[in-house]
């Protein structure tokens, strides 16, 4: 596609690069049929070629964001869907996250937007303040149905509220830091991402993924110095912070790495593992882009890494039928398809994968929050997906997905299946085994 | 009332596609007309101001473009049917649109005219296996409906390549193909029935759920008609058992015009394979890139063919093609050998042109239609002509159809490479009309093959098909400035007479 870029912008790092992506899309619009928001909007403006467009124009022009542009590049879930279906190549993904920043540093949101936004971003990503809210919204929950029913703030408020759990699980003292050895021979050392919302939420899947590990012979490090991978502020446009968050990872794995050496850098919430992924990308200007580039290289899936440890069941089948839910992350973000349906499988599960299965279900980091509407709609759209498979339970590989989908079914994080039938214990919830 | 034919330039010393002169009363009455839309649509279908407007100033053919005045997106035929009598009240213009795929301009907006939008009429109304049919709006995806039938082993059988997003009514206006096409037909033959909005907003339908209605053949008339006679709100097609299976084999060459000869060679053979496509080298290595599925990095060109039925016809019918493959000195042949593989076959050939983005900026795509016999020929030629004009051009098509798909490989960037680009268009489908041929297989003319129009049909013929666009439309509001060449596209041929 033609671009219109002057030599001078052009000397912009951030705009030489979508440059090269913008001249990469051929306008050709396979990638409005597989996007969420435009199967729910039927708008171009609410489609990956439209707003590609819009970010286009406003890049070009120059000029600060506007209102208009703003709410549609809001309303991209970042499920990378597109991604998946375009012929071209196009790397929305890097072309998105540019145009959030840019809105952040060009663009004043509404007094309500800032103040939630700016909640979000100091509690979510620390887990003693995220703890402190939980505690705080069960405490005031009796009043949220005072609420008024219209207006974005107050919908956004009700959205939180919906998605808190009523029940906080207890600390769990595998996430301070430390090294958790391997049984047995040691095969591999690796470090475990212990994540920021998720180990409030479901403190269970960092204890399944490192009994897991360490039964397989793989020493499992929590890095000191390591905590929020940045997606959360990265992808509400906010650089400075999202950059904070990355090098105090990349800080604290190198010198793991340094120290006793890394065979990988496990991540078991799919959102997180897309960005630490792209920490070589998001570095790469900086004076540490060498190390932040072999910690992607180094990051892996947990179901990568089981996939290529060899993992082996050790209990007989539960007769349980498991609704496989794909993260976007995992399925557009990282392109990781089959090996979660292929391990569920080995542990003896009867794996049902549901029909438009490359559809987001809503959740996407804080959009179930600010993007109310949208998030309910795809909410129930997938679990009548998943539900038309009729499983037992449903198995998804990211922390956000299973919020947005519990309530119901059971959700649980496919690691915490793979360890029960590999010998841990039966995680909570689950309908009774045949 | 039109500009003369040509080209004006940008300021960014771009080719602007010149059509015809908005209405000074129109644009001055904008305001008016956007809150008269408002007043028939809910807040947020309609579209108005400038910034929003943009991305909808042009289809999958982004080398034109003009923001329209408007964007309507209506829910409902009825909706449909009040904006269409508004306009038709107000003299405004409406250009139809629906996933905005067109690689002909056949959605390009017109600066005074409305664009009307059907992606929001996405809904499934009726499917009947009983009679085989089903029954959508116009905004349902190609395969969408083969999706709403295949737990049934059912299929609708036209695959345009952008099936995953273009959708029905588009399909409708343009007389879409696609590869299968070569033993199913294409959309002309799988419709059974529409419902249409006139220009003055009133609703007919014509066809419906039985072969052949009664009467002028209405149904034929307006199947292929670019949005010029009336917008179509509802369709009903012909949906077909899915066969017991198929299977697909990748044939490779190391010249271009043997490879043709041996796609003549299979079709005179009297075999008709489900679909028979070619892909040239650069084709070849762009797909590769996107779907791996094994396609020959080494071949000058390559033949997908598929065959379906029994194993035993599978079997059959692809021993005898191998046989006639073999006479041609193909470098390699494979059968795909699970349903897997076949996917990724056709996910290389559906995505080919856009995986051409990965080898160059843009691309026109071209859309000829010759006799088989005259493939060898036409190709060697057109590998020539590449050479003169110095554009790279990727070749994937239909062939089996004889319908070509030159991808001509330039830079927006550059307007001269643009121009070139353009023209060396126009030179090979002027030959593909030379040959016995014609200027467009399944894209339409839309705005892209208009001023070529008069190199296939001669002044009177062109004048039939005008009076048949008035007899519809005697003011022209309906997507005007496509299909025939500007200074012809003048209503009165009709209301004079």
């Amino acid at each position: 596609m033609q671009t219109n870029f002057t030599a001078e912008q052009l000397r912009d790092p951030a705009i030489e690069v979508s440059n090269k992506i913008l001249r990469t899309c051929v306008h050709c619009g396979m990638c409005t049929a597989t996007c969420p928001t435009f199967l729910l909007r039927g708008d171009e403006l609410d489609s990956p070629r439209g707003r590609i467009y819009l970010i286009k124009d406003m890049l070009e022009s120059g000029r600060p964001a506007t209102q208009e542009v703003v709410k549609h590049v809001d309303r991209c879930l970042s499920c990378l869907s597109c991604m998946t279906t375009c012929p071209s190549g196009v790397n929305y993904m890097h072309l998105i996250d540019h145009a959030r920043t840019y809105i952040e540093q060009t663009y004043t949101r509404p007094w309500h937007e800032k103040l939630l936004r700016g909640a979000l971003r100091v509690i979510l990503p620390v887990p003693s303040r995220m703890r402190l809210a939980l505690k705080a919204t069960a405490l005031v929950r009796p009043l949220a149905g005072l609420l008024p029913r219209k207006g974005m703030f107050f919908q956004r408020v009700r959205a939180m509220f919906d998605l808190a759990p009523r029940h906080i699980p207890a600390t769990s003292s595998v996430e301070t830091p430390q090294v958790h050895p391997a049984i047995g021979t040691r095969r591999a050392r690796v470090a475990l991402l212990a994540g920021c919302a998720q180990q409030v939420l479901s403190p269970s899947i960092n204890e399944a993924t490192i009994r897991l590990l360490n039964r397989m012979g793989v020493e499992v490090v929590v890095a000191k110095g390591a905590g929020c991978c940045g997606a959360l502020t990265h992808h509400m446009g906010l650089h400075d912070p999202a950059v904070a968050s990355v090098r105090a990872n990349v800080r604290a794995w190198t010198q793991e790495i340094e120290r006793d050496g890394l065979d990988a850098i496990v991540v078991n919430a799919s959102g997180c593992g897309t960005t630490v992924k792209d920490y070589g990308f998001m570095l790469r200007h900086e004076p540490d882009a060498a190390q932040a580039a072999r910690v992607s290289a180094l990051a892996c899936d947990i179901t990568e890494y089981l996939t290529r440890l060899g993992y082996v069941a050790t209990r007989p089948p539960s007769g349980l039928t498991v609704a496989y839910h794909a993260a976007c992350s995992l399925q557009h973000g990282q392109k990781i398809t089959n090996e979660p349906k292929a391990l569920l499988a080995k542990a003896g599960f009867r794996v049902a994968v549901p029909h438009e299965a490359h559809i987001c279900c809503g959740s996407a980091g804080t959009y179930n929050i600010m993007q109310p509407e949208f998030a309910g709609a795809l909410r129930e759209r997938k679990l009548a997906n998943l539900e038309a498979v009729q499983p037992d339970l449903i198995a998804a590989g990211n922390i956000g997905c299973i919020t947005q989908l519990s309530g119901r079914k059971p959700v649980v994080h496919t690691v915490e299946l793979l360890d029960w039938m590999a010998g841990g214990p039966e995680p909570a919830g689950l309908p009774r085994s045949v | 009332m039109a500009h003369g034919r040509g080209k004006r330039l940008s300021r960014w010393g771009w080719e602007v596609i010149v059509q015809h002169e908005p209405k000074p009363g129109v644009l001055a009455r904008r305001d008016a007309i956007i809150a008269g839309l408002r007043r028939l649509l809910p807040e947020d279908n309609v579209i108005g101001d400038a910034l929003r407007l943009k991305p909808y100033e042009t289809d999958g053919l982004s080398a034109y473009r003009q923001i329209p005045l408007a964007v309507a997106l209506p829910e409902t035929t009825e909706q449909v049917a009040a904006v269409m009598a508004y306009c038709h009240r107000e003299g405004v213009r409406v250009v139809p649109r629906g996933a905005g795929t067109s690689l002909s301009g056949g959605a390009l907006p017109l600066e005074d005219a409305v664009v009307l939008g059907l992606m929001k009429m996405s809904r499934i109304l009726e499917i009947d296996y009983a009679d085989r049919l089903a029954v959508v709006q116009a905004g349902v995806t190609n395969i969408g409906i083969t999706n709403a039938v295949s737990a049934n082993e059912f299929f609708y059988a036209p695959d345009p390549s952008s099936q995953l997003a273009c959708m029905i009514g588009g399909n409708v206006m343009m007389n879409s193909g696609g590869a299968h096409c070569l033993r199913y037909g294409v959309t002309a033959n799988n419709l059974l029935g529409l419902k249409l909005v006139t220009v003055e907003g009133e609703i007919l339908e014509i066809g419906g759920a039985y072969c052949d209605a009664a009467g002028y053949d209405w149904l034929g008339l307006i199947t292929g008609s670019e949005g010029q006679l009336a917008i179509v709100t509802e369709v009903t097609v012909r949906i077909l058992r899915s066969p017991e299976g198929q299977r697909a084999m990748l044939a490779a060459f190391d010249s271009i015009p043997v490879a043709g000869a041996c796609v003549d060679a299979i079709i005179s053979s009297g075999i008709i394979p489900v679909a028979l496509e070619f892909m040239d080298k650069p084709c070849i290595h762009a797909c590769e890139d996107f779907a791996h599925a094994g396609y020959p990095l080494d071949a000058e060109a390559m033949l997908i063919i598929e065959v379906e039925g029994s194993v035993v016809e599978q079997d059959d019918l692809l021993s005898r093609i191998r046989e006639i493959c073999a006479q041609f000195n193909p470098i390699s042949m494979k059968v795909s050998q699970s349903a897997e593989e076949s996917l990724a076959i056709w996910k290389g050939r559906k995505g080919a042109f856009g995986a051409v983005g990965r080898i160059s900026p843009d691309y026109l795509c071209m859309d000829g239609t010759i006799p088989t016999s005259r493939l060898p020929e036409v190709l060697g030629r057109i590998t020539e002509m590449s050479h003169e004009c110095g554009l790279g051009v990727a070749n994937v098509f239909h062939a089996g159809d004889g319908n070509l798909h030159p991808l001509i490989m330039f830079d927006a960037n550059d307007p001269e490479s643009f121009r070139k680009a353009e023209k060396f268009g126009g030179d090979i489908l002027k030959l593909c009309v030379d040959v016995g041929g014609c200027l467009t297989g399944e894209h339409g003319v839309g705005v892209e093959k208009r001023d070529l129009m008069t190199y296939q049909f001669n002044p009177i013929e062109l004048n039939q098909q005008r009076r048949v666009k008035s007899a519809f439309d005697p003011q022209w509001l309906l997507n005007p400035s496509k299909v025939f060449p500007l200074e012809d596209t003048t209503p009165p041929a009709m209301a004079a007479e």
